[in-house]
């Protein structure tokens, strides 16, 4: 009763195609999209911003970029950290190149960049599926963190072999370096990351996402109805490491500031829990790609707040309950729910239009 | 060669032949020297035991198959070969014996998939979703709604073709295969596994696309009253060989079509 579809007609295909086809969600999401924009801008602080809010912009967009690879085209990568790993060393030679490149402009030539090594990358993914494309998206983890360490001109010779952001602004305002201001790194994930969330949903909803679940659910069916499987793959391989590139540039640029590759890009910090992220949240749903990155980068703070704040145990005990709870929940969501947290959210909708009534 | 190829051939002349045409898997002979024509317009069915090679004979009329040896003329141009791709562009759309649906898309996805060829927004216009990307979606969505209204698909336009019911499964696929606008349509056992109901919805179906849209169909099913009633000529294989062809009533009165189906007596 409460979320009601009755009463609500299409009279045109247009609104019956629209994102989002219900006034409710209509409401909601502009709702959400006015306190993003007009409101938390005027109260974050630096903690909200580096501990949980840019994070989870970032995340987010890795995670629509991972989604439209593994959710809608099937093809499973573990190559995510590399991958992003290429969006920041992009962005740092781009930076110290042309110093007087927009930020902007920098950031997504960066996830250019990323593109054309993804397509590089997925090559391989036209002749091997599941548990060995896997294997080989992880190849291409290992070896691009490899390339990054090794080759002393991706970090400019430096002796740490770390890299570092230099100050870029933005209509006046520093949004990178030490001095960018938390409103104006928060601004300038938060517009990236919604245009290219809508951009990621228009794609999905137009012939080339059909494309992707037409390849991910019958390959071979799709070739008989004229889907080209190579052309298909790779442009996914392109799009969802466009993606995970502008991520990776951001994570780097907005976010740390100074990375070192192995450390920052390394499997277990980036590759699985970005993968996680879209088992969580639900795989093929851009609302899981959000939902999963807020679960996964809250989480740790969540569950630090219960116990070391609240229960009182030590810091590292904390961490090591974190790590055991991490994966209790990864299983119990795989069997539970395997379409995670978007089809909860569903189930919740299907219950909410019936409430108070059963059936 | 293209569409328009297909679609110039006045009906009753043929549409595309095949010459010859043997296939083997290593050692397995799948196909011996079979030919046949396909006359334009007509309700074509391709019959025999299992095994005899009737759907490897669609998979090599749409190119996924190659065949060993043989000729395919399709409208009117020599070939060794089709391949996929260039069979859907050419007008020839399937469906399969066991489905082949995309089980995670809805039923309207699952349909306009059949409309992705004709589809030529750009990825960037995709992306953007304005102008032109989003009047193309919609005339394409309009031609969908007119396959959907046809096969009576109304009500599980936004259902997950995973969950539906196999007779529905097998109208969706059919829906496909017509979203395309196909010049020939193969047809893979449409009304395998179907009741009385559903094989007459089921050839109702395919007499009305045959009828209205002029669309030629070539058709394998195992229900002999079914083949006799809809088709117009028919050909029979048995371990791969072509051991007739002609009429319904010259089939069925063939020799050697009821030896293969009945067993020859010993004596």
């Amino acid at each position: 009763m409460i979320y009601k579809e009755t009463g609500q007609y299409k009279s045109s295909y247009k609104s019956d195609h629209a994102i989002f086809p219900l006034i409710q969600d209509k409401i909601a999401f502009s709702t959400l999209m006015l306190i993003a924009f007009l409101v938390i801008p005027f109260v974050i602080d630096s903690y909200w911003e580096k501990a949980i809010l840019v994070p989870f912009l970032i995340f987010s967009l890795a995670a629509i970029g991972l989604n439209i690879l593994t959710g809608y085209c099937g093809q499973v990568s573990l190559g995510t950290g590399g991958f992003m790993a290429v969006g920041a060393f992009s962005t740092y030679k781009i930076m110290t190149s042309f110093p007087d490149l927009n930020i902007m402009i920098i950031v997504l030539i960066s996830g250019l960049i990323t593109a054309a090594v993804g397509i590089l990358f997925g090559l391989p993914s036209l002749r091997i599926k599941g548990f060995y494309l896997a294997v080989a998206t992880l190849a291409s983890q290992f070896f691009l963190v490899w390339l990054f360490n090794k080759v002393p001109w991706f970090y400019n010779y430096s002796d740490t072999g770390q890299i570092t952001v230099s100050e870029r602004v933005m209509f006046g305002v520093p949004v990178t370096g030490a001095t960018a201001p938390p409103y104006a790194t928060y601004l300038f994930c938060l517009v990236l990351v919604v245009a290219l969330g809508f951009a990621a949903k228009n794609l999905i909803r137009s012939k080339t996402g059909r494309s992707w679940m037409a390849i991910r659910d019958m390959d071979i069916a799709a070739e008989i109805i004229g889907v080209p499987p190579l052309k298909t793959k790779l442009t996914a391989f392109a799009i969802s490491s466009f993606y995970i590139g502008v991520a990776g540039a951001l994570y780097f640029a907005v976010f740390l500031g100074a990375i070192e590759v192995t450390e920052s890009f390394d499997i277990m910090t980036i590759s699985f829990p970005v993968l996680f992220m879209i088992i969580i949240g639900g795989l093929g749903s851009m609302l899981g790609s959000f939902l999963g990155a807020a679960f996964i980068v809250t989480l740790p703070i969540g569950l630090k707040f219960i116990m070391v704040d609240m229960v009182g145990l030590s810091a590292v005990t904390a961490k090591h309950f974190e790590i055991s709870i991490w994966g209790l929940l990864m299983i119990v969501f795989l069997i539970v729910e395997p379409h995670g947290l978007a089809r909860l959210w569903s189930i919740a909708k299907e219950k909410l239009r019936r409430w108070p009534f059963p059936y | 060669m293209s569409l328009e190829d297909l679609k110039n051939i006045p009906y009753g002349k043929t549409a595309f032949e095949l010459k010859n045409i043997s296939l083997a898997f290593g050692g397995v002979k799948a196909l011996t020297d079979v030919s046949f024509e396909v006359k334009k317009g007509e309700v074509f069915a391709i019959i025999g035991p299992n095994g005899a090679g009737k759907s490897s004979m669609l998979n090599v009329i749409n190119g996924f198959y190659k065949p060993t040896s043989g000729l395919i003329n399709f409208a009117g141009k020599e070939r060794k070969e089709m391949e996929p791709e260039f069979a859907a562009k050419s007008g020839i759309a399937r469906t399969f014996q066991n489905i082949a649906l995309f089980k995670g898309m809805s039923t309207l996805d699952n349909l306009m998939t059949g409309r992705l060829l004709k589809q030529k927004q750009n990825l960037l216009m995709q992306a953007l979703y304005f102008g032109p990307a989003e009047k193309e979606e919609e005339m394409h969505r309009e031609k969908v709604e007119r396959v959907i209204d046809f096969l009576d698909l109304q009500s599980i336009r936004r259902t997950p073709v995973g969950s539906l019911p196999y007779g529905l499964q097998k109208r969706v696929e059919l829906g496909r295969a017509l979203a395309m606008e196909p010049e020939v349509l193969l047809l893979d056992e449409p009304m395998a596994g179907m009741n009385v109901e559903e094989k007459q919805d089921m050839s109702r179906f395919v007499l009305t696309v045959n009828n209205e849209l002029k669309t030629t169909i070539v058709l394998i099913e195992h229900d002999m009253g079914v083949v006799m009633d809809i088709s117009d000529r028919i050909v029979v294989l048995d371990y791969g060989k072509k051991i007739g062809s002609g009429f319904p009533n010259e089939i069925r009165n063939n020799k050697a079509v009821i030896d293969a189906y009945l067993g020859v007596a010993d004596d």
